[in-house]
């Protein structure tokens, strides 16, 4: 028992290693802070989805039916509010612009967004969405340099720019460098609604990366707590055994 | 066998007869379970080699069901994965339990092999133990490595591509090899296909027969034990070693003790952290295999980077995949570089100890510069030299430091 | 180490029945641990979410449906058949019974409840039925007109199978006397309206 204590420690001791990677990945990213069991939040995330984002970006893996069974949303709900065009309840969740199209307006077709929140983490989704920029030439973002993709919530969010310094380096160059940014025109949403509605969205591409999330850890909750019995009990069997052994 | 008179019992007791008569099953169990005498004094360490064998049938068993719904074309294999992991009922625990699975097959190898450093388990008679066990890892790296391409996702694709290209480092044949391995001009169908195949079929038999002859060599000989006494040499009148008890009951309750210490980690990490902060599976991965982005960073896998972290020593390619092979290879020369008179770590002196712990400590500082983009090139050297020297100048150290003198009975 | 001279590394085990108890625990919660494991691998057997799709509702265009016609439509991987039956067509169903195995539909599972009486459907016209013999799954021919076949003399209009010879009525009830057992199946269906019939969904409160 002591020797599993000791190795318990020394795999604590181990685990601060992952760190790296995180925070590799995080960069500089805001917290998204999303609550992917709130249904409310996932079918709000839908219905904005679906208005805001799905013009472009489909999701190939998501069936419409899905919504049914995991928002608890009703069929006759999803077919009148989320179904757009003539797409069928059983249908995936496809954008409906023509692939040439696309490449014409973006230069590339809007990729598909079913494993994006997997890929980029939902950090990155709810920065992205947050980070838009307006300059002379046009959109910025400060997730994704130059991005291809317009600023679509802009009405929501009003614009902003971005708010620079001047730094001179030890070589005495000067560069301008970002270092926050600031509403120049209000939206339609204060920030802190704005950070709701892109919460939302980014909840929804959450629970559309991984489905099962809503279960698993529910599940596994019992298996854990059998799996704690079925130990406990076979701790005694082999203390009752041991107990022949002469030390 | 006393005479039943119930006539369920009697033919039961007539079949078992007629199986034994023909297929020797008694001697089996006695000779691998009831019969084989395990030293008694067992520590935590020896739970690994059991889990290893639980986690091979874990594999094995959601292998075959993941097999029933993944789809090996280059066209349809990414997708065929979400499906599993979206509309096929519970697709989604067989393949976070194969995935984990993965993972956790490394960590009690690593432990188990790390045990076998601990105690001497390689020293004389069980060199052949070692060196079944070293094949079994070889093993389980290819096996790993092809298992991975099949997601077909961006790591899987260009990690295949980083990988295979090592092997065009190989003098005069080496482009031929690389396109013979492939099938193709770059990683494609006919390579997923093929990996498909070894993964599932080939090398998994080769797994399996490699995990027999490691058995069948280890009760040839016995189990060592944290002393690293020889519980052969002290039997009593029955010839049972008075240090050994019965491997059944005793070891197999035992063991499924720690199988329950195991499965409920397991199950957390399958329940509650399944891509294990990135490091069980890769976010890149989500993304499908496209040759035409390569992404940023390609570190492969957790458990290679200490081997990926060797490779980048050296600026020569050729130099890199020999030393990167060498620091696999190497350990199947352990047996003979050992020349230390006693096994345990328990009676060595301290240059043994030593020696062992800055290996421990080199391993896993090499998995993390593995890991890293902007690892510094001087310090992979160093920790690398440190790795090699742990095997090139062990007979040196085990042949010269003073050893305590190994008691004739297991201590408790 | 006091007892390295003693021959027995064992002693006599001192509570039997603990030793009992709690070996039959861990078996039986170990048991459960094993059967309950193995059900995600069974149910994952199951047709999935992509299956089911497929297998969705198909609603079919009845409208134009001259009597005495029958058209064929895919439902799960069965040919469906919706037959428009005539009036004489109706009146050949009655006085069959001696010659049927099933006249009455009592194999609860061959039709839903509100397709068990004489014409094995909700509005007598309209016959839906699962084309697929009951004996070993080939799809009947129809040979509507009454008058002798080579396979019956005395033939009122029906199915027949020609992989085996059974022969089923045309409200797909079995004849005795052939290999098939059974009477045809009736898929679960409903009539959206007049010209549309939905196959895959009960008709609304019924169950």
């Amino acid at each position: 028992m002591k020797a599993l204590i000791r190795c318990l420690a020394l795999a604590a001791l181990l685990l601060p290693m992952s760190a790296p990677l995180y925070a590799a990945k995080a960069g500089n990213l805001d917290s998204a802070g999303t609550n992917v069991f709130d249904r409310a939040s996932l079918q709000r995330g839908a219905s904005l989805y679906v208005q805001y984002c799905m013009g472009c970006h489909s999701m190939q893996f998501q069936r419409f039916q899905r919504l049914v069974d995991d928002l608890d949303l009703s069929e006759e709900l999803v077919e009148e509010f989320l179904i757009l065009g003539d797409l069928e309840i059983t249908d995936y969740m496809m954008s409906s612009m023509p692939y040439a199209d696309a490449v014409e307006w973006f230069g590339k077709a809007p990729p598909d967004l079913s494993l994006t929140a997997r890929s980029r983490g939902p950090d990155w989704i709810f920065s992205f969405l947050r980070g838009y920029y307006l300059t002379e030439t046009g959109w910025n973002n400060t997730v994704l340099e130059n991005p291809a993709m317009p600023h679509v919530l802009w009405d929501l969010q009003g614009v902003q720019r971005a708010v620079t310094e001047t730094v001179t380096d030890s070589d005495g160059n000067e560069t301008t460098v970002r270092v926050g940014l600031e509403l120049q025109r209000e939206g339609r949403l204060s920030p802190a609604e704005f950070d709701g509605v892109v919460r939302d969205i980014t909840a929804f591409m959450q629970y559309v990366g991984e489905p099962a999330i809503l279960v698993r850890q529910r599940i596994g909750v019992w298996v854990l707590l059998f799996l704690s019995v079925f130990t406990f009990l076979s701790y005694l069997l082999y203390k009752e055994y041991w107990k022949d052994i002469k030390k | 066998m006393a005479k039943s008179a119930n006539p369920v019992a009697r033919s039961v007791n007539a079949v078992d007869e007629w199986v034994n008569e023909r297929a020797g099953v008694k001697d089996f169990y006695k000779k691998h379970l009831s019969e084989y005498w395990a030293p008694k004094n067992f520590n935590i360490w020896y739970f690994f080699g059991s889990l290893s064998m639980l986690v091979l049938v874990n594999q094995l068993l959601t292998g075959i069901f993941l097999t029933m719904h993944y789809k090996p074309d280059a066209e349809l294999a990414f997708a065929s994965v979400e499906y599993i992991m979206r509309d096929v009922e519970w697709g989604w625990l067989i393949r976070y339990m194969h995935s984990t699975g993965a993972s956790l097959f490394f960590v009690v190898v690593y432990l188990h092999m790390f045990r076998a450093l601990l105690y001497g388990s390689y020293k004389k008679p069980r060199e052949l133990v070692w060196i079944l066990g070293v094949a079994i890892f070889l093993v389980l790296m290819a096996i790993s490595f092809m298992g991975y391409v099949l997601p077909w996702g961006q790591m899987s694709f260009w990690g295949a591509q980083v990988i295979i290209s090592l092997f065009g480092a190989v003098p005069v044949i080496g482009p031929d090899l690389i396109e013979w391995i492939r099938g193709d001009f770059l990683v494609a169908d006919a390579t997923l296909t093929r990996f498909f195949a070894l993964h599932v079929v080939a090398l998994p038999m080769v797994l399996l027969l490699l995990v027999v002859l490691h058995l069948a060599a280890l009760h040839e000989v016995g189990s060592n034990n944290p002393d690293g006494v020889d519980i052969k040499a002290k039997k009593d009148a029955n010839g049972k070693p008075l240090d050994g008890v019965a491997f059944h009951p005793y070891y197999t309750i035992k063991d499924i003790f720690g199988a329950g210490v195991f499965l409920l980690i397991a199950a957390f990490i399958v329940f509650f952290w399944p891509e294990g902060g990135g490091y069980f599976l890769k976010p890149d991965n989500f993304v499908e295999a496209d040759p035409l982005v390569t992404p940023e960073h390609i570190p492969p896998v957790w458990y290679f980077t200490a081997f990926y972290a060797i490779l980048q020593a050296v600026p020569n390619k050729l130099a890199g995949v020999i030393l990167m092979g060498g620091a696999v290879l190497i350990l199947f020369l352990v047996p003979w570089l050992d020349r230390s008179p006693v096994r345990s770590i328990r009676y060595r002196g301290w240059p043994s100890k030593i020696a062992l712990t800055l290996f421990v400590i080199t391993f896993i500082r090499l998995s993390m510069l593995g890991v890293s983009a902007d690892a510094n090139i001087m310090e992979i050297r160093f920790w690398s030299i440190l790795y090699f020297a742990f095997f090139l100048l062990m007979p040196v150290w085990t042949s010269l430091e003073s050893t305590k003198p190994v008691p004739e009975r297991v201590t408790t | 180490m006091s007892e390295t001279e003693s021959l027995e590394s064992e002693r006599p085990v001192a509570d039997p029945s603990r030793r009992r108890l709690l070996l039959a625990g861990t078996s039986a919660v170990g048991a459960v641990g094993v059967a309950a494991a193995a059900w995600p691998f069974l149910a994952s057997l199951r047709p999935s979410q992509r299956a089911l799709v497929v297998g969705a509702p198909v609603e079919v265009f009845i409208g134009n449906l001259e009597p005495g016609q029958i058209v064929r439509v895919q439902w799960r991987g069965s040919t469906i058949g919706i037959l428009r039956r005539t009036e004489s067509m109706l009146a050949q169903l009655e006085g069959l019974a001696p010659r049927l195995r099933d006249p009455d539909s009592s194999v609860a599972d061959q039709q839903p409840e509100y397709a068990r009486n004489l014409h094995r459907s909700i509005r007598p016209e309209y016959l839906v039925l699962n084309m697929h013999c009951t004996h070993l799954g080939c799809v009947p021919s129809i040979f509507p007109e009454v008058g002798p076949q080579p396979f019956d003399a005395n033939w009122r209009g029906g199915f027949f199978c020609g992989c085996h010879r059974s022969t089923f009525d045309l409200a797909g009830r079995v004849f005795s006397g052939v290999p098939a057992g059974r009477n045809l199946l009736i898929p679960p269906h409903s009539f959206v309206d007049d010209e549309h019939v939905i196959i895959g969904v009960d008709p609304e409160g019924a169950v």
